[in-house]
């Protein structure tokens, strides 16, 4: 396991006294879609706002690329490469769709306020250069015809799709997906899926947060399943299926309700 | 036709700078058909407003922070000037450097542990430092005059021309203010304006893009300190004394009334607000008795009915239509 980008060991994190992970450990290999499931309140959210900065881990090591990135600010993290999506859609509704996928070229775009106010030639250029990646995006996510308009008008499943855009424009060397498909019907679901896919293919390297259990199965190669802030189980999709730990936590629930 | 195709493109892809050169355009020609030195004193008292609205609107508008201590800074850099030059006699444009160089170390020292706070915070922090700066005016007779203010500023003057009429200085401030005019619109065309919007926005989701929050908050605020202080510096020169009537808490909030009336994060609104607010109460001067009140519904008026300010506010909503008409006809198609 010595190879993997990422290597989660023994991540604990809690709140007001109360675990909300304990000791998790998993790793991430490149190119591979990473599904990380569990029931609500099972420390999901947590753990991926862990990996990116958002909030600090109490203990343990998140290794990128070798090196530890426990409790680095949200900032730098993503100039390591690492891009995320928001469980609740966190686009900026008053930018158009080209501006919001922009700005997921912050780290490239990377001009000192100084530099930008006296604009010159080479960051006019570079400037120009972001517009075109950000448009091929656009493109590769069907929003091209739709790029001027101000994000805020889209429909749901398009604001998802931007919001996707605005992740992936950088060409990532690991992509946080929290739950992308939350509050989408079964058609842009689908969509959704195809694009994952698509990113897979094209090499991405991915970590999926997901209640869709169908689509997790579908799309990932490597699960991992939280239940309570304790990894239970991990393996192939098929293997965390018949998993009687899973079964029981969290399929087994599930089926009991359903 | 393949020349008027080329010229479409010309004016599509400049229509910034071009929009730039005509509005020097229209400035520079302004005097000749307005001689009028009392409505020529409008333009300028207009043009070092701009300069100071055009900084503190990257800092409500696009970095979506509050400062009601702006008046301050612009405060700090006209008794700068005032007191460099006419005190110790200083020559003018070093002093006017000296002074903001000094505003942004004065910025950064209050930025840094104050914008880390945001909302109520940061609005009772600089309006704080407002009162206190407005006090020191007041009450530190030996350097600052006292209430009366300084008087015996000297006009500025490059060579041997002196800026020491309102037609001399119309083309001076104007050139202040149009540059200051391309430098904001040049920082909102990159990703540093985009971060800001960012920012403004949402800064959960601007720090996972990769924008240092802390650090842009506090640039962007050195930056607007910066402008007000050298807009406070041509004022002193322009007037030719200080006092501290103009640097109170409530020009603080006039300045936030015309980013307000401009409109959050448009630089062209800009332009508008300060002329609107600027010009009001010589149309009202009737009224004059009532002008804070009147300052007040407009905010108010406007932030019930456009809460993202006057002129962006009314191209947001047309943006909006348009987008929707676009989206009904796809749909239809």
């Amino acid at each position: 396991m010595g190879g993997n980008l990422l290597e989660i060991s023994n991540l604990s994190k809690n709140f007001g006294g109360l675990p909300a992970l304990s000791e998790v450990s998993f790793g991430v290999e490149t190119g591979q879609v990473t599904a990380l499931i569990g029931p609500n309140g099972a420390g999901k959210t947590t753990l991926i706002n862990c990996l990116t900065g958002v909030i600090r881990p109490d203990g343990g090591a998140i290794r990128f690329k070798g090196a530890d990135i426990a409790g680095l600010p949200a900032h730098r993290v993503a100039r390591l490469g690492i891009s995320r999506t928001f469980q609740n859609l966190r686009i900026f509704p008053r930018l158009t769709v080209l501006d919001n996928v922009l700005c997921g070229l912050t780290v490239q775009a990377g001009a000192s306020l100084l530099e930008a106010l006296f604009l010159p030639p080479g960051l006019r250029h570079r400037e120009r250069r972001l517009k075109l990646t950000a448009l091929e995006a656009l493109d590769a996510f069907g929003l091209a015809d739709k790029a001027g308009w101000p994000v805020g008008v889209l429909a749901y499943g398009d604001k998802k799709r931007v919001e996707m855009a605005r992740a992936f424009v950088s060409q990532p060397v690991l992509t946080l997906l929290d739950e992308p498909v939350a509050g989408l019907n079964a058609e842009e679901t689908a969509t959704v899926a195809t694009f994952i896919r698509q990113m897979r293919l094209a090499g991405k390297t991915m970590i999926l947060v997901e209640h869709d259990m169908e689509m997790v199965m579908g799309i990932s190669d490597h699960v991992v399943v939280l239940d309570g802030g304790s990894r239970i189980a991990q393996g192939t999709p098929d293997a965390v299926r018949h998993n009687p730990l899973v079964i029981e936590a969290y399929l087994g629930r599930m089926s009991a309700t359903a | 036709m393949i020349g008027w195709e080329k010229a479409k493109f010309f004016v599509i892809r400049h229509h910034t700078g071009l929009m730039v050169c005509g509005l020097a355009l229209f400035l520079a020609l302004t005097p000749l058909v307005m001689d009028n030195p009392y409505n020529l004193g409008i333009l300028n008292l207009i043009g070092l407003y701009v300069i100071v609205v055009l900084g503190l609107n990257l800092f409500i508008g696009f970095a979506g922070q509050i400062s009601l201590g702006h008046a301050a800074f612009f405060g700090l850099g006209a008794y700068g000037s005032a007191i460099l030059t006419a005190t110790y006699g200083f020559p003018a444009w070093p002093a006017m450097i000296l002074t903001a160089g000094a505003m942004a170390l004065v910025a950064l020292a209050l930025g840094i542990p104050t914008l880390r706070l945001s909302g109520h915070y940061l609005a009772m922090a600089t309006l704080g430092f407002n009162y206190v700066v407005d006090s020191i005016f007041v009450q530190w007779d030996a350097v600052t005059g006292g209430p009366s203010g300084l008087s015996g500023v000297p006009p500025l003057s490059i060579g041997g021309l002196t800026f020491d009429s309102d037609l001399k200085f119309h083309y001076l401030v104007w050139t202040f203010a149009l540059v200051a005019l391309t430098l904001c619109l040049n920082l909102v065309r990159t990703g540093v304006g985009r971060g800001l919007a960012a920012l403004g926005a949402d800064e959960v989701a601007a720090a996972a893009l990769g924008v240092d929050v802390q650090r842009q908050k506090n640039g962007v605020f050195v930056l607007s300190a910066v402008m007000a202080s050298v807009a406070g510096s041509l004022y002193a020169h322009y007037f030719g004394y200080v006092n501290p009537d103009a640097f109170s808490v409530f020009k603080s909030l006039d300045l936030v009334i015309m980013v307000v009336v401009g409109g959050l994060g448009s630089v062209w609104g800009t332009l508008f607000g300060a002329s609107f607010i600027t010009v009001l109460p010589h149309f009202l001067g009737f009224l004059e008795t009532y002008m804070d009140i009147i300052h007040g519904v407009i905010l108010v008026v406007i932030l019930i009915f456009l809460p993202q300010g006057f002129v962006s506010g009314l191209v947001d909503i047309i943006r909006i239509r348009w987008a929707r008409r676009r989206l009904a006809m796809d749909r239809q198609s």
